[in-house]
C-alpha cells in the first residue's frame, strides 16, 4: 500500500514525510499494519538502518511480519496491539541514547500514540519521522468527557464512552496523539448530519 | 476610588449586570466602522483615567462574582487548570506580577508586604491573607500560578519560548470562547491558532510571533479582540457546549436586546523576568446589545461592523445563526450619521 497523499488542511493536522535513513545510528521503530512496508523500503534505501534497530510491529492482521524479521534488525519484537507494546516501548524510549532516531510507519492512531510517548519522554522532535501507510481512520478525544475513541472511520461518530453524537475536526493534540471530537448536535439536540465516510 | 462588587451569576438565573459605569467603560473593540484581523498590538502602558486600559490589571464590579464563578468551574473540571511540570518558576513569576501591580495599582483593595522571600498577601474582596516563602511551593494552598489567577479576573496562559516559538504550557481557563486548554496544552503557537480561519493565509500569526518573540520585560503589549455569546456566560468552554450549546437557538426579537451580548478580550502580553516566558491575561468583558445601544456612537458601528462581516468570520465567531435578528435589532439604532473615530463613546 501506498504512502497516503493527505488533503491540505490547518496548521495543527500532522503531515507525514517519507521516512530517510539516518545510517546506523541506533533506531526505534514503531510500525502497525502496513507501516510495515514503509520500513521495508527504508531498509532497502540503507540496510545499515538496521544495525542497531529495535524494531516493534503491530501486524493487526497483515502478513509483513516474516519480511521485517529478516531485515535484521538487532532486536525485533511483533506485539498484538499497541496497548501490549506499550510498556516495552516506553522503555526503549527511556533507554534511548542521545542520537536515537525514531522511526513511526502505519495508521494515524499508532504514529499519535507513538509520537505522544516519545515526547512525553523527552525524545526531541526533530529526532521523530513518521510515515502515515493503511487506513485512515483516525483516533479521537471526545472534548467532552475526555475519552479516546480508537479507528474512528465516519463523521460525524458517536463517542465510544459518552455516546454522544460528535463531529471530526482536524484540530490535532500531541500531546493527546489525537483529534478533537466536538459534539455535532449541541445546539439542535437531535439534528444531526448524514454520516460519511472521512476522507484522506 | 472605591468599587462597589456586584452580586452577580453567569450561569443559571444569570443575574450578571453592568452598571451606568460599567457601561460607560466598556473596551468597545471597533475603531472604525468594518473589522478584519489584524496583529492591532499596541503598548499596555496606561490608557484613559478610567478606562480597562488605565491599569496593569483591571478589577471592576465583576471581579468578585468572576471569581466565585470560577471556583464553580473548576470543582466540576479540575483540567480546566494545567501547568506542565517545567512552567512552575514562570507561575511564580506572575504571581509575583498580578501581586505587585495589584497592590500598587489598587492600595486600597490588595497589599502586598515583602521581607526577603518572606511574603504577606492581602486581598480584601475575596477575603484572603496569605503569608509565604516566595519560589517555595510548600508555602502555598496550590501552585502558584493557580494560586493567583484564583484571584485575578480573565483567563490566563503561560507561554514558555524555544526553538524559534512559544508554547501554550501552563494556564488558566474558565472564561474561554469556545477553546480547550486541556486539548491544547502543549502546542506551538502554530497549532493553537489553527482553527482560526483567514488569518493565516494574511500572515497574522508569522507577524505576530515574530513581535512576541522579541518582546521585552517591562514592556507589555495590549490587543482587543471579540466575538459574540449568548447570555453572560463565562464558561462557553468546548467542554460544555452540548450544555450551552441550546441557548444558542433562544435568540427571538423580543429578546435579542436583553439575551445577546458582544464578548470582548482584553488580551495583554507580559515577558516574565526569571523564566523568559510570556504571560497572556485574556480579560473578558460582556455587555448586552441594549446596553451597547445606550452609546449612539457604539450601535451605529455595532450594526454596521456585524451586517458587513465576511460569512466565514460570523461562522467561526459561532454567531451566523443569529446574525440576521442581531442585525435587524442594531439596525434600529443606525441613522447612518458617521462616526467618530477611535473606540470610546462620543
Amino acid at each position: 500500500m501506498p504512502r497516503t497523499e493527505f488533503s491540505p488542511s490547518i496548521a495543527s493536522r500532522p503531515t507525514y514525510a517519507p521516512l530517510r535513513p539516518h545510517g546506523a545510528a541506533p533506531a526505534l521503530m514503531l510500525a502497525d499494519a502496513e507501516g510495515a512496508e514503509a520500513l521495508l523500503e527504508l531498509a532497502a534505501a540503507d540496510p545499515a538502518v538496521m544495525d542497531r534497530a529495535h524494531l516493534i510491529y503491530i501486524p493487526a492482521g497483515a502478513a509483513h511480519g516474516p519480511r521485517l524479521r529478516d531485515l535484521g534488525a538487532k532486536m525485533y519484537h511483533e506485539a498484538p496491539s499497541f496497548s501490549a507494546a506499550l510498556e516495552r516501548y516506553r522503555k526503549a524510549l527511556l533507554d534511548a541514547k542521545m542520537g536515537t532516531q525514531l522511526y513511526l510507519a502505519g495508521t494515524e492512531g499508532l504514529i499519535g500514540q507513538g509520537l505522544a510517548e516519545a515526547l512525553a519522554a523527552g525524545l526531541p522532535a526533530d529526532a521523530i519521522q513518521s510515515e502515515h501507510r493503511g487506513s485512515i481512520a483516525r483516533r479521537m478525544q471526545c472534548v467532552h468527557c475526555k475519552g479516546i475513541t480508537e479507528n474512528v472511520t465516519t463523521d460525524p461518530f458517536t463517542c465510544s464512552h459518552c455516546g454522544l453524537t460528535l463531529f471530526v475536526r482536524d484540530h490535532f493534540s500531541r500531546r493527546l496523539g489525537a483529534f478533537q471530537g466536538v459534539c455535532v448536535d449541541a445546539e439542535t439536540p437531535g439534528i444531526v448530519p448524514e454520516m460519511k465516510e472521512i476522507k484522506a | 476610588m472605591t468599587i462597589r462588587f456586584n452580586d452577580e451569576t453567569f450561569r443559571d438565573d444569570y443575574t450578571f449586570h453592568n452598571s451606568p459605569e460599567a457601561i460607560r467603560r466598556f473596551p468597545f473593540p471597533f475603531d472604525q466602522d468594518s473589522y478584519m484581523y489584524s496583529v492591532n498590538l499596541e503598548p499596555h502602558a496606561g490608557g484613559r483615567a478610567g478606562s480597562p486600559f488605565q491599569n496593569r490589571f483591571d478589577v471592576d464590579e465583576h471581579y468578585v462574582a468572576e471569581m466565585k464563578d470560577r471556583e464553580i468551574t473548576l470543582a466540576e473540571d479540575p483540567l480546566r487548570c494545567q501547568s506542565l511540570p517545567h512552567m512552575e518558576l514562570a507561575g511564580w513569576d506572575f504571581l509575583e506580577l498580578v501581586m505587585v501591580s495589584k497592590s500598587e495599582d489598587y492600595p486600597e483593595l490588595f497589599t502586598l508586604n515583602r521581607d526577603g522571600d518572606r511574603w504577606h498577601w492581602i486581598n480584601r474582596p475575596l477575603g484572603i491573607e496569605q503569608r509565604f516563602t516566595f519560589l517555595d511551593p510548600t508555602t502555598l494552598p496550590c501552585g502558584p500560578m493557580e494560586y493567583i489567577t484564583r484571584q485575578t479576573q480573565g483567563d490566563h496562559a503561560l507561554l514558555d519560548q524555544r526553538d524559534g516559538n512559544l508554547w501554550m504550557d501552563a494556564g488558566m481557563v474558565t472564561s474561554q470562547a469556545d477553546w480547550s486548554l486541556d486539548f491544547d496544552i502543549g502546542m506551538n503557537f502554530y497549532e493553537w491558532h489553527a482553527p482560526v480561519p483567514k488569518a493565516h493565509e494574511m500572515g497574522v500569526f508569522q507577524r505576530a510571533l515574530k513581535f512576541l518573540l522579541n518582546l521585552q520585560q517591562g514592556a507589555p503589549v495590549r490587543r482587543l479582540n471579540w466575538t459574540m455569546t449568548v447570555n453572560p456566560r463565562l464558561d462557553t468552554s468546548p467542554e460544555n457546549y452540548h450544555k450551552w450549546g441550546p441557548e444558542k437557538r433562544t435568540i427571538t426579537p423580543e429578546n435579542v436586546g436583553a439575551k445577546q451580548h458582544l464578548r470582548v478580550e482584553l488580551q495583554t502580553l507580559w515577558r516574565l523576568p526569571r523564566s523568559n516566558a510570556i504571560a497572556f491575561p485574556i480579560r473578558c468583558y460582556l455587555m448586552s446589545l441594549e446596553d451597547i445601544v445606550t452609546q449612539p456612537k457604539w450601535g451605529r458601528r455595532l450594526h454596521r461592523v456585524l451586517r458587513d462581516l465576511p460569512d466565514e468570520l460570523a461562522e467561526y465567531k459561532g454567531f451566523a445563526v443569529n446574525r440576521p435578528v442581531i442585525v435587524d435589532y442594531l439596525a434600529r439604532f443606525d441613522d447612518g450619521a458617521d462616526t467618530s473615530p477611535g473606540i470610546f463613546p462620543d
